[in-house]
């Protein structure tokens, strides 16, 4: 079992010397929570593929590495203009290497009836609200991912909107990693507390400036108080070699509806586990998801909908388009409880494979203990519609743009559901320039 | 000459479907093919559009002094050849707009034209809607999804109006298609007909034939063209169906 005492070390001695460079700060609060969640870390075991939840997925490729903790760097002008999501209007945060950067950022004449912070200033204060809410929705107890990223939380956003405010502009943070051949660690760590009956959008997008090796091990929690409208756009861009591990955790009171979107093509390994929680009658919940993934990629969503509540309605929808030798994981699991009656919870998960050696495991888990409910579930697994090619050659269009159609087409009822448009332009785009790569290398 | 078959076969996961075809089309024709369910019919529509699933094993096509059997399916429509499908396919999450829009800027570009601009492009639409009186909603839906029959069937005759094929091969275009379906579809190919086209009908009913009178009419059966004729031949077939030229056939090769 001590295998991978070798890394375990490794974060050990980081988590000496991120003490070490803490100063005041070692006394805080929330460096005890830090401090027991390293512990808890310590403790606990990685997930071999004899754990259920891991079983396709294999993070030895992870577990020979080691990790530092980044040194501060400056950014280059156009690092920032290359990775930068391209005519969004919104409040924007620039985390480089996992630390907020002030200076990148835009957050002036931001609206009445919202917070934006940067999690650093509040963890210095000792800010009430912070600790109120945070880790008590990732719960670090048996997970030793969470137990890392907590264990290293040193900034991220923090934003809370008041009861009854609708906010216009979108919130968008700009993860960005410039790790420069230096194996570095990040944990960007989020935590979003919507009021009651407010509105809300955030997107997450995260982008490296080179082909490094890393790690990014990011958290986000999210509270929906009562009726509130919390629209999630998460666009996972890593470097090819680097390695992604995602924990989004959702809560939602009564009546209030969340949508979560994951355009995901980077990452040598990347896992996302999300799960959405209905504590009150009346939630809706939209998780959908489209990834893209090439040469020996493997990318894993976890997703789990907790039907608590009765009366509440879920719909999921995966899409995957693999290539070469890449793998793909969906896990949706759908739970509805004893008292969920009136329970809507529908889930869906296509995949292309455009190459004969990638891998799609698929595995829907519905959990039914109400008698009174709709459920749906359904995966499909092919290649691109021949009939429809020819279709399309026929009228003239070209061998590549038919697939290019056809692509976009497969990725549309996902693509289509996300309302910022800057966003859906650039997912368009995202797909655009995977079929141009492929078209370049054959 | 626009189009010569030269003794065509074509097999099909190793059975020969057609079996020596020769036929002569000019511009300005409009050529009938009927026959017997099993003939051949739609395979020799498929093989002129260049469906991939069919191997040719000998004879040759010569389009406009081109080996039509040397180009790709895009390559065949951007030379002018159109195939209104049996059975049209539908494809979800690709509008009719786009379908049509990236076709004709793919057949310019390869024929040297600019591309249209948007405005241009939909000037084209909404005139050559009315040629097949398509209601304005199904050109912004999906390609064919959910369309009824004759909806799909007057898509393909909107699409043929904007590409301005040179050759035109319509597919049982007629079939499952109420009267009045059948009379706007036939009145909008008819519009579409000029000395510099051509068109092939694919069918197996005389009505559509009532609407676009045929220069020729020839009877497919087994893979061969066993009789060729004027547009009376068709009213014969629809009088007599087709045992009499079975018979026939029968007598000559035996």
């Amino acid at each position: 079992m001590d295998k991978y005492k070798n890394i375990k070390e490794s974060f050990l001695n980081n988590f000496k010397d991120f003490e070490n460079s803490l100063n005041g700060e070692s006394k805080s609060d929330f460096h005890k929570i830090r401090k027991q969640a390293f512990n808890n870390f310590y403790e606990l075991d990685f997930p071999d593929r004899k754990n259920e939840e891991w079983r396709y997925t294999n993070i030895s490729p992870l577990l020979q590495q080691s990790f530092s903790i980044p040194n501060n760097i400056k950014l280059d002008a156009t690092d920032l203009s290359n990775h930068i999501l391209k005519g969004i209007d919104a409040y924007v945060m620039i985390f480089v290497n996992g630390k907020f950067s002030a200076e990148h950022s835009h957050l002036e004449n931001i609206q009445k009836g919202i917070k934006i912070r940067c999690l650093a200033d509040c963890i210095k204060n000792n800010d009430k609200d912070l600790l109120q809410h945070f880790g008590k929705y990732a719960d670090c107890k048996n997970n030793i991912f969470t137990s890392l990223s907590t264990a290293f939380t040193t900034d991220g956003a923090f934003i809370t909107v008041d009861d009854n405010c609708v906010i216009e502009k979108p919130i968008y943070l700009l993860f960005l990693t410039k790790a420069g051949n230096v194996n570095i660690q990040t944990q960007p760590r989020n935590l979003i507390v919507a009021g009651k009956n407010s509105q809300l959008k955030v997107i997450e997008h995260f982008s490296s400036t080179d082909n490094s090796t890393y790690f990014t091990n990011t958290i986000t929690e999210i509270v929906a108080q009562e009726n509130a409208v919390i629209d999630h756009v998460k666009l996972q861009e890593e470097s090819i070699n680097a390695f992604h591990i995602a924990r989004m955790e959702v809560d939602q009171e009564r009546s209030s509806n969340f949508t979560s979107h994951l355009i995901s093509t980077g990452g040598k390994l990347s896992r996302n586990d999300l799960t959405s929680k209905f504590n009150g009658e009346g939630g809706e919940a939209m998780l959908n998801g489209l990834f893209l993934i090439e040469k020996d990629q493997l990318f894993d969503v976890h997703s789990f909908i907790d039907h608590a509540k009765p009366n509440c309605n879920s719909h999921e929808h995966y899409k995957g388009i693999l290539d070469d030798n890449s793998h793909g994981v969906f896990n949706g699991k759908i739970m509805v409880r004893k008292d969920a009656q009136k329970t809507n919870a529908f889930q869906e998960n296509n995949n292309i494979l455009l190459s004969t050696n990638s891998l799609i495991n698929t595995k829907p888990q519905l959990e039914i203990f109400a008698d009174d409910v709709k459920c749906s579930h359904g995966a499909t697994i092919g290649q691109l519609d021949n009939d429809a090619k020819f279709y399309l050659k026929s009228r003239g269009i070209g061998e590549e743009a038919s697939k290019e159609i056809l692509l976009h087409a497969f990725a549309s009822d996902v693509v289509n559901h996300i309302k910022i448009d800057a966003v859906k332009n650039y997912a368009e785009e995202i797909i655009t320039e995977r079929i141009n790569e492929r078209k370049k290398e054959s | 000459m626009l189009l010569e078959i030269k003794n065509l076969h074509a097999k099909v996961e190793g059975k020969e479907i057609l079996k020596g075809i020769n036929l002569n089309i000019n511009e300005g024709e409009v050529h009938a093919i009927m026959g017997p369910n099993g003939s051949g019919k739609s395979t020799l529509a498929q093989v002129l559009a260049g469906r991939e699933d069919y191997e040719i094993t000998e004879g040759e096509v010569i389009y406009n002094g081109k080996n039509l059997l040397e180009l790709s399916p895009e390559d065949r429509a951007r030379e002018g050849i159109f195939l209104a499908f049996q059975y049209p396919v539908e494809i979800p999450g690709v509008s009719n707009t786009n379908l049509l829009k990236t076709a004709m800027n793919e057949i310019r570009k390869y024929r040297g034209q600019e591309a249209l601009d948007a405005m241009e492009f939909l000037t084209l639409l909404k005139e050559k809607m009315k040629i097949v009186e398509l209601d304005q909603s199904l050109i912004n839906r999906s390609v064919n999804e959910g369309f009824s029959g004759g909806e799909k069937k007057k898509n393909e005759i909107f699409q043929m109006a904007v590409l301005e094929p040179q050759l035109s091969i319509l597919d049982e275009t007629d079939s499952g298609l109420d009267i009045d379906a059948l009379r706007i579809v036939a009145n909008g190919i008819t519009k579409l007909k000029s000395d510099k086209n051509a068109i092939i009908v694919v069918t197996h009913y005389q009505r559509l034939l009532n609407y676009i009178i045929p220069d020729f009419v020839h009877v497919l059966y087994k893979g061969q063209i066993i009789k060729s004729g004027g547009k009376d031949l068709a009213l014969e077939l629809e009088d007599k169906g087709y045992d009499w030229l079975k018979v026939d056939k029968f007598q000559v090769t035996g």
